[in-house]
């Protein structure tokens, strides 16, 4: 069986320069998406019959609420790649997703409480799922603290890849806890909306922005990569190449560069 | 020089569990004012309460079982970063990395020993401090049982914080900040196992899954915080 493509999938500067094309398509997919999605949802989706115009911050707190949860698997799955592989690719990865899912656990926090304000009287409640995204959002700051905390980076990588692992299997556990901890303290006071489903002319508008989020995700990711990748790999020739503008081909290559560039 | 060598070979001989043990105990025993930290903290913490919130006995009893559990929280994880750390600071801890006897016990008996000394203790002082919260009568027993399995649980969950921080120089905060969103669920159960025992609801539900917690964390934290550990110790 032939490898190749898999550890060429651990290569920092496969990916910057991968990354490189697909970036703009990415860029521009994301945008329509997003466009589409929000003028569709804040100008031509019909008004809410009980909440008026408030529901359509929904077009923003889903999508955000979706992928800061999925973002701490993405960080998750990364450090375990990492751990398990030894590769160097995933930990960036997995580094540069702990700030993008805080910064969304964050959103879909104060977008909730907004939400929260006009629908139900309170700008917060120790509502089950309000009160896991905010554990979820304690989850990330301690993966960000433990990766500043170290000085040698490689030990950063795998702690913080071993107290991500740790988190993935309490998340569950923490979201079913407190699931069952708020229905004995208090039994559903609070409903979003009496109907247990959405309209379609409420529904699209929304897929296509969990779409455009999930794009936005993924650029997001890529960007945030890309410069933990030249972080790190800033002394290896060819970082030091970019910088300088000088293309692969320019300068003659000797045994000598080569095996300096792959250090 | 014969009977050191015969004393070695029959503490080898012990397996890393009961080694680690003995070794552990012994430390415990030789520093008596270290055990004492911990209950102190719960024991002023507690004191705070009255003094903060209100001394009337009613609304004392109403907050009992929460805030007994948060303090106890609170002065398990203030215990936490002793787990490893003079270990790690005299070498003793690399020479157990490269012992080349299976971690996992090592890991196991170390947070074993905190346990007996830290987790113990205060699950045996809680009731005391039951009373002085004014605790209504039909809490004690569950609130021992659950502080029990509790404590245990947070034991083996923190050594993994410990053991991720042991490196840092400033670990301390850090390891408060990363282990406690994962002691929410034990502070759930547990504190809800007392307040249904106070309000005469059954609690063996929430001590069952206590126990399913300790049960898992035995399985899993050890090999984690051992994992931890060599990476700390390359740092």
């Amino acid at each position: 069986m032939n490898w190749q493509w898999f550890h060429r999938l651990g290569s920092p500067r496969w990916f910057f320069e991968k990354t490189d094309r697909w970036l703009p398509w990415l860029t521009a997919v994301t945008l329509i998406l997003l466009l589409v999605g929000t003028v569709w949802g804040l100008l031509f989706a019909p008004p809410d019959y009980q909440q008026g115009n408030s529901y359509r911050i929904i077009y923003i707190h889903v999508p955000a609420a979706f992928l800061a949860l999925a973002g701490y698997y993405v960080m998750a799955i990364s450090g375990a790649i990492g751990i398990i592989w030894k590769m160097k690719l995933p930990y960036m990865m997995m580094a540069a997703a702990a700030p993008i899912g805080a910064a969304l656990t964050f959103v879909s926090l104060v977008t909730g409480a907004i939400w929260g304000k006009p629908t139900w009287g309170t700008w917060w409640e120790w509502d089950a799922r309000i009160t896991s995204m905010l554990i979820l959002f304690f989850l990330y700051i301690g993966i960000m603290a433990l990766q500043n905390a170290f000085r040698n980076q490689d030990s950063a990588d795998k702690a913080c890849a071993i107290l991500a692992l740790v988190g993935t299997v309490n998340i569950p556990i923490i979201y079913k806890s407190v699931d069952w901890w708020n229905t004995l303290h208090q039994p559903a006071t609070l409903k979003l909306t009496s109907a247990p489903t959405i309209h379609a002319t409420m529904l699209y508008p929304l897929l296509t922005m969990v779409v455009a989020f999930y794009c936005l995700y993924a650029l997001a990711l890529f960007r945030y990569t890309r410069v933990e990748i030249l972080r790190r790999e800033r002394r290896t020739r060819w970082v030091a190449d970019l910088a300088l503008g000088i293309r692969p081909g320019d300068r003659p290559r000797t045994q000598k560069q080569d095996t300096e560039a792959s250090e | 020089m014969q009977s050191e060598v015969a004393r070695g070979s029959r503490l080898a001989s012990q397996g890393p569990l009961r080694a680690t043990l003995r070794r552990d105990l012994i430390l415990a025993a030789r520093h008596p004012g270290e055990l004492a930290n911990p209950l102190v903290f719960f024991l002023i913490v507690i004191t705070l309460v009255p003094l903060g919130i209100s001394p009337e006995r009613e609304v004392l009893a109403a907050l009992a079982p929460g805030l007994l559990w948060v303090m106890a929280l609170l002065a398990a994880l203030l215990s936490l970063d002793s787990l490893f750390r003079s270990d790690f600071d005299d070498g003793s801890l690399e020479q157990l990395l490269v012992c080349g006897q299976p971690l996992y016990f090592v890991v196991l008996a170390k947070i074993l020993v905190h346990w007996l000394v830290t987790g113990l203790p205060l699950t045996l002082m809680a009731p005391l401090l039951g009373v002085m919260l004014a605790l209504p009568e039909g809490g004690y027993l569950v609130l021992c049982l659950s502080l029990l399995l509790g404590t245990a649980a947070m034991s083996l969950i923190g050594a993994v914080g410990a053991a991720l921080t042991v490196g840092l120089r400033r670990g301390g905060l850090l390891l408060s900040l990363i282990v406690m969103p994962l002691y929410v669920p034990i502070l759930i159960f547990g504190a809800n196992s007392v307040q249904s025992a106070v309000d005469g609801l059954p609690s063996t539900p929430q001590l069952a899954i206590l126990g399913a917690f300790l049960a898992a964390s035995i399985a899993l934290a050890p090999w984690a915080a051992a994992g931890a550990l060599k990476v700390s110790c390359n740092d």
